[in-house]
């Protein structure tokens, strides 16, 4: 039995900036993840974007932490090195009649406290964007609004967590929890109780003890919450897909274009990735399944039409690839609409962070500190003296100036043998990330550290290399190299491997 | 190595690459550089394990190493240089026409080469399943051809057992019989066109001879599987290619191999600012195989995709006397000192 003082389930984007807040006080914190990398759920496949904060309803608890999340962004991506941009954001109306609603959208925004928000006319945004397509009426302009690399955020919270002291199970998929009364005591150093119950949760084969639980679990998170409230709370998949281009694509549009929202979301962007692609999405389709993350015909044909109806000339030509993400849309008793991040009414010590829909991305440092707050207040520890706030990702020399590649090849010569032809990553950039702190062990996690596999051919030259370097540096078998999760291993067996079963089957003697 | 200066660089270390050393050497090109990226030269045809290469060159069938062996071979015995593992990570242009290539490999870190003149030789790459659109998860299982052949043929592992094809290009109908003789059971190629893209040779030798099906006007309209492949949905097309309704059939497998065209790979080139041709994919070259670039040429499939390597060759090695004709009139008009600054 392992204990703990804190427990959060789910290593997303959520629960891996809660993990980081909590890190920074003197208690032990771990983190559940049912997949075997951080960062496998909604928090890897979505549209990567800063909101500017106009969306959300004022009051709720999405504005507040919009607001916040969009205004900590810069100051964090700093801090934790991964890449972020702030290219501005529009909403474009394409009716005269839509003006009013862009002027609401303003309205909110200024509510909500953004207040650099403008409604721009056509010919202002022709000038700024001159690919906009010319049906428009006008749009509503956010200078704050921004992109981000949705694992890199995710990924550099996990790594600073790990770092200040946090322990992650990966693979560890939470299957039961038991609320055990009688108080066998975590205790703290000075010897004081703290809480009433404890949770017994049950994950992967080992049992773990914690008074305060952390539900994280994207949309698994009303399963989680059911198992210790009787407050049932129900989340629906809606699932968004995505279409990728060419980095050709890359300077289409600089900033995000949105169209008008409606009831299902904010609609199909399009925008320019933090790494120079061009994406557009997401649709939005409510789905029964957890797992669907599958992509459909006509949705991706929706996703490009209404694309191309935002930026003209957009070529199909020069998609690379397609995904769908799921949001976690919390539905039913008049939840619909915001976030729940609460300690749950009948069960103490257990908070829920669920419903992290759009943009949950943005409000993730936000939900990171609004958490550890409420934990801070019913569970105080003093603040760790020795706490990193600092972390430097993983050297790009893709992106780097030529000084910049040959201090790094100085330092290590194997910065200077590419890999991945298309991004440009190196060998020494896949070694870094397989022995960095929550190291990538499949080739997506070596994908999503670095771009190994991202780029025009989609991993079709590099993904042998990569697969040896995971081999050589993991000491593993290359049988056992997966893509992703298992069951996903790449190599079936060698070559005439069956020919010689048969063989030996038909030569035994009768 | 810094400060290096070349009279031809050659971009790539393939049968074009080799080639164009080759020829703009015997023209009188006595400073060549070959940059290949790989671990070896000889480009793709290392993997190409198959037979039928030479036929125009050498009169003889080789396998695709043995056709690489021969140029390697000419190459080492004029004592051109090479630089293996080392990639081009850009060309820029000197006010004066000469080029700036600029590289990177382990053993020297970043190289700075001056150059009269620059053959691109880059290739080409597969297209990959996003480009096709075919929807459905993203499972392990789904490899382009020439991805699956790296894995077989110089690796010796299997990517899997139970394999559909979707493409009848050379490169699918050579791996479907290459799988099936490693092993894996080929169930079916599934060609979107009324017409395989192979030659009639493979359509025999590669699928019939095996008893391997091809389905023309047939594509993949879905992939099953979440973490591995489970299998494919086959669809038949009309005329227009649209989808016909009630003619989806599901077929097993654990793995898809797509061989659905290849695209030259002219990202170099591209930031050389060279004029591209939008239906060949490749720069666009006058006569000479001289891009838009003056002093820049291109040979092989990074300029158009062909279809034997002995017609690369061919091109390539008059791309390499035609740098080599650039590089003559230059100097006849401007004498470098050879080996040092201008």
């Amino acid at each position: 039995m392992k204990k703990y003082d804190v427990i959060i389930i789910g290593a997303g984007v959520s629960g891996c900036a809660i993990a980081r807040e909590l890190s920074r006080g003197r208690r032990r914190v771990a983190v559940l993840e049912r997949a075997s990398d951080v960062c496998e759920g909604t928090s890897k496949a979505n549209s990567g974007i800063v909101h500017a904060g106009y969306d959300a309803v004022p009051g709720t608890l999405k504005a507040r932490l919009n607001t916040l999340g969009s205004r900590k962004m810069e100051s964090l991506s700093r801090e934790l090195d991964f890449p972020y941009r702030k290219n501005g954001s529009l909403v474009l109306c394409f009716e005269r009649e839509g003006i009013k609603a862009l002027e609401e959208l303003a309205d909110r925004g200024k509510k909500n406290g953004v207040d650099d928000l403008k409604i721009l006319r056509p010919d202002e945004v022709w000038e700024m964007e001159p690919n906009i397509s010319p049906e428009i009426a006008g749009a509503l302009y956010a200078p704050s609004g921004g992109i981000v690399c949705p694992f890199g955020l995710n990924i550099a919270l996990a790594e600073n967590a790990a770092v200040n002291g946090v322990d992650f199970y990966l693979s560890h998929e939470v299957t039961e929890i038991a609320v055990q009364k009688e108080d066998r005591g975590i205790k703290q150093e000075k010897g004081r109780k703290r809480g009433e119950g404890h949770y017994r949760i049950y994950a992967g084969k080992e049992v773990f003890l914690s008074p305060v639980v952390i539900n994280a679990a994207g949309v698994y998170a009303d399963r989680i919450h059911n198992m210790v409230s009787s407050r049932r709370i129900s989340i629906v998949p809606r699932r968004g897909e995505y279409c990728l281009l060419d980095k050709k694509a890359g300077n289409m549009v600089r900033s995000t274009v949105f169209q008008l929202p409606s009831k299902m979301g904010k609609g199909v962007l399009v925008t320019p990735t933090v790494h120079g692609n061009l994406m557009i999405g997401p649709n939005a389709e409510d789905i029964s399944d957890k797992e669907g993350v599958n992509t459909t015909a006509c949705g991706l044909e929706q996703v490009l039409d209404q694309g191309r109806a935002s930026v003209k000339g957009v070529d199909p030509g020069l998609l690379i690839t397609s995904f769908a993400g799921l949001r976690a849309h919390l539905t039913g008793e008049g939840r619909e609409g915001d976030f729940l991040i609460d300690e749950a009414d009948d069960a103490e010590g257990f908070f829920d962070v669920a419903g992290i829909e759009s943009p949950g991305l943005t409000c993730a440092p936000a939900i990171g500190e609004y958490v550890a707050e409420m934990v801070n207040k019913k569970y105080p520890v003093p603040a760790k003296q020795d706490f990193q706030p600092y972390r430097r990702g993983i050297p790009n020399i893709a992106k780097a100036d030529q000084e910049e590649r040959k201090r790094l090849i100085a330092s290590e010569p194997s910065y200077a043998n590419v890999i991945c032809r298309c991004e440009m990553v190196t060998e020494g950039e896949i070694v870094n990330a397989i022995h960095r702190p929550l190291g990538a062990v499949t080739l997506d996690g070596i994908k999503r550290r670095t771009r190994a596999g991202m780029g025009r051919c989609q991993a079709g030259f590099c993904s042998p290399r990569v697969l040896e370097i995971l081999t050589r540096e993991l000491g593993a078998d290359p049988m056992l190299i997966r893509k992703a999760q298992p069951g996903s291993e790449i190599l079936q067996g060698r070559t005439k491997d069956s020919l010689a079963q048969d063989f030996q089957r038909k030569g035994e003697p009768e | 190595m810094n400060g290096r200066v070349e009279e031809a660089v050659i971009v790539g270390g393939g049968p074009a690459g080799l080639a164009a050393a080759l020829s703009a050497w015997e023209k009188g090109c006595r400073k060549v550089l070959i940059l290949e990226r790989d671990r070896e030269l000889g480009g793709i045809l290392n993997q190409c394990i198959h037979n039928g290469f030479g036929l125009h060159i050498f009169k003889e069938e080789l396998t695709g190493p043995e056709y690489a062996q021969r140029y390697i071979d000419m190459v080492e015995a004029q004592g051109i240089p090479y630089l293996l593992q080392t990639m081009v990570t850009d060309i820029e242009l000197l006010p004066d026409g000469r080029k700036i290539v600029t590289a990177m490999n382990k053993a020297q870190g970043i190289l700075e080469i001056t150059a009269d003149s620059v053959i691109l030789a880059m290739g080409c790459r597969e297209r990959p399943r996003g480009a096709l659109k075919i929807p459905g998860y993203r499972p392990a299982g789904i490899y382009s051809a020439g991805t699956a052949q790296y894995y077989v043929n110089i690796e010796g592992r299997l990517p899997g057992r139970e394999i559909v094809i979707l493409g009848s290009g050379d490169i699918g109908l050579i791996m479907a019989r290459r799988m099936t003789l490693e092993g894996a059971r080929v169930k079916c190629v599934a060609e979107l066109r009324p017409y395989s893209g192979g030659l009639k040779r493979n359509i025999v030798q590669c699928l019939e001879d095996f008893g391997i099906p091809l389905y023309l006007s047939t594509t993949i309209s879905e992939i099953h599987g979440r973490d591995r492949v489970e299998g494919v949905t086959l669809t038949r097309v009309d005329e227009q290619g649209n989808f016909i309704s009630g003619s989806q059939r599901e077929v097993p497998c654990d793995t898809l191999l797509l061989s659905c065209g290849l695209i030259p790979e002219n990202e170099l080139s591209e930031k050389l600012s060279v004029q591209m041709n939008s239906k060949t994919g490749g720069p666009v070259v006058n006569d000479r195989l001289e891009c838009s670039v003056p002093g820049v040429f291109a040979c092989g499939n990074v300029l158009h995709v062909h279809e034997l390597v002995d017609h690369v060759s061919a091109e390539a090695q008059k791309a390499g006397r035609f740098a080599a004709d650039f590089v003559r009139e230059r100097h006849g008009s401007m004498p470098a000192k050879a080996g040092g600054e201008v």
